[in-house]
């Protein structure tokens, strides 16, 4: 059996995998970026509640290993009686651990930010509200769009383990695969690919894009 | 469902052993990668660009897929070619490789970090290249790249219960095997957790300390 014969019959099998893979990670990352901000501006809020719950989620979540959350949301969430689909269990998990991580990058963004700049929007007596969406958030966000890049990339690698609760994803996919031609070098090295070009032919130049935009939008190009 | 403590009791000695081989799968998993990590760093600073650029490439591959998918590569690749590896062994090679790719990152920033006058000096009073990196710049470089090797350290960890797809008798798969037997996943599940946790966290406050102690030791604060 040729490679290119290996493809043709078994490259839908990769193209479905990859769909999948493919729709869990933006279905992670639209998570990870909501939980980011949110837990990130707990973590400056004045209020020491609030603070300390986003500590506590951003240690739990960035402490425990991504595997065992998954593997804990979907064994034993069902004993309490909350049964959650694979699909959903799968991006819920890596959705919320990544977004720990971006907390954290949130919270070094916004406190990058000058403290001119916040001062001058006290002095226009703008309302909390108006500061951060107008003033601080849109410098913040040119900001930590880099380190946003790599994280990005970490959590389309990360989407991989969703295959363990049998989502039907590239990296599961790969492994059927595997159990039913025995061919590891084509299977796994296709798959080993399609993940490469996806990172760094798709989500890279993507976030560099972004980073000239936004970079332009607040006058820094 | 309710948390049987007479079950945690009677399973705590078998995951408290599991936690050992997981913390060894760790270190020993770091240890390959730090000296890898050091050639790869080393290997895209050398004249020769052809190198520079091989091992660019591999890095930037070996960052782009996720570690699961390398671990199973690693682990069935071999037998097509006649070579039978271990669990173990092919676990740690994956590992190692995967983060002696991050690594390299690290030692590379490190190593940047330090002046070019340090540099001109070791020309200048005729050192060789190995003793200039070993009594000028390695020294120098290492301090600031402590909190990289840190974080590393603890996600190294974070990422050992990944091993447990190839069946490496580490902590996860102890939990699966202990769930399976007793089909109650409640408790090795969370117990995992807790480990984790407290592991991460206290390692996470031991590498301050080093850094700080390092700093004060060089005279660098």
């Amino acid at each position: 059996m040729t490679y290119a014969s290996f493809l043709a019959d078994y490259g839908s099998r990769f193209v479905d995998g990859a769909l999948v893979t493919a729709v869990q990670f933006l279905c992670s990352l639209g998570l990870a970026v909501v939980v980011a901000n949110l837990f990130g501006l707990m973590l400056l809020s004045s209020n020491p509640a609030l603070r300390r719950a986003a500590v506590g989620y951003v240690e739990f979540f960035r402490g425990t290993s991504l595997l065992v959350q998954l593997f804990w949301l979907f064994y034993v969430l069902p004993l309490f009686g909350i049964t959650l689909d694979n699909f959903l269990t799968g991006f819920l998990a890596v959705g919320l651990n990544l977004g720990a991580y971006g907390a954290e990058l949130v919270r070094g963004a916004i406190q990058s930010v000058p403290r001119g700049q916040w001062e001058a929007s006290y002095a226009l007596s703008m309302s909390p509200a108006q500061r951060m969406r107008r003033i601080i958030l849109p410098q913040a966000f040119v900001t930590m769009l880099p380190a946003w890049g790599n994280l990005v990339i970490e959590l389309l690698k990360s989407t991989a383990l969703v295959a363990l609760i049998a989502v039907p994803d590239l990296m599961f996919e790969a492994r059927q695969l595997n159990n039913t031609t025995y061919l590891s070098t084509w299977t796994f090295g296709t798959a080993l690919a399609i993940y490469y070009v996806f990172s760094r032919f798709l989500i890279t130049p993507c976030m560099r894009w972004t980073e000239r935009i936004m970079a332009r939008r607040i006058g820094r190009a | 469902m309710k948390w049987d403590f007479a079950f945690t009791a009677e399973i705590l000695p078998k995951m408290l052993w599991a936690t050992g081989n997981t913390l060894l799968a760790a270190g020993m998993g770091y240890a390959i990668a730090a000296v890898i990590g050091l050639l790869f760093a080393l290997a895209q600073r050398t004249p020769l660009r052809i190198l520079t650029y091989i091992t660019r490439e591999i890095v930037e591959f070996i960052r782009s897929t996720p570690l699961v998918l390398q671990i199973f590569f690693v682990y069935y690749v071999g037998p097509e070619y006649g070579l039978y590896l271990s669990p173990w062994v092919a676990g740690m090679i994956a590992i190692g490789l995967h983060y002696a790719a991050y690594l390299s990152e690290v030692y590379r920033g490190g190593i940047e970090s330090v002046p070019k006058g340090q540099w001109e000096a070791c020309t200048a009073i005729n050192l060789t290249t190995m003793q200039t990196y070993r009594r000028i710049v390695l020294p120098q470089a290492l301090p600031p790249a402590i909190a990289g090797m840190g974080n590393y350290l603890v996600a190294i960890f974070k990422d050992t219960p990944i091993l447990s797809v190839i069946g490496v008798a580490e902590l996860m798969q102890a939990a699966n095997a202990v769930g399976g037997q007793n089909y109650r996943y409640l408790e090795p599940y969370t117990m995992v957790g807790v480990i984790f946790l407290v592991i991460s966290l206290t390692s996470a406050r031991a590498i301050r300390w080093f850094e700080a102690t390092v700093r004060r030791k060089l005279g660098m604060q």
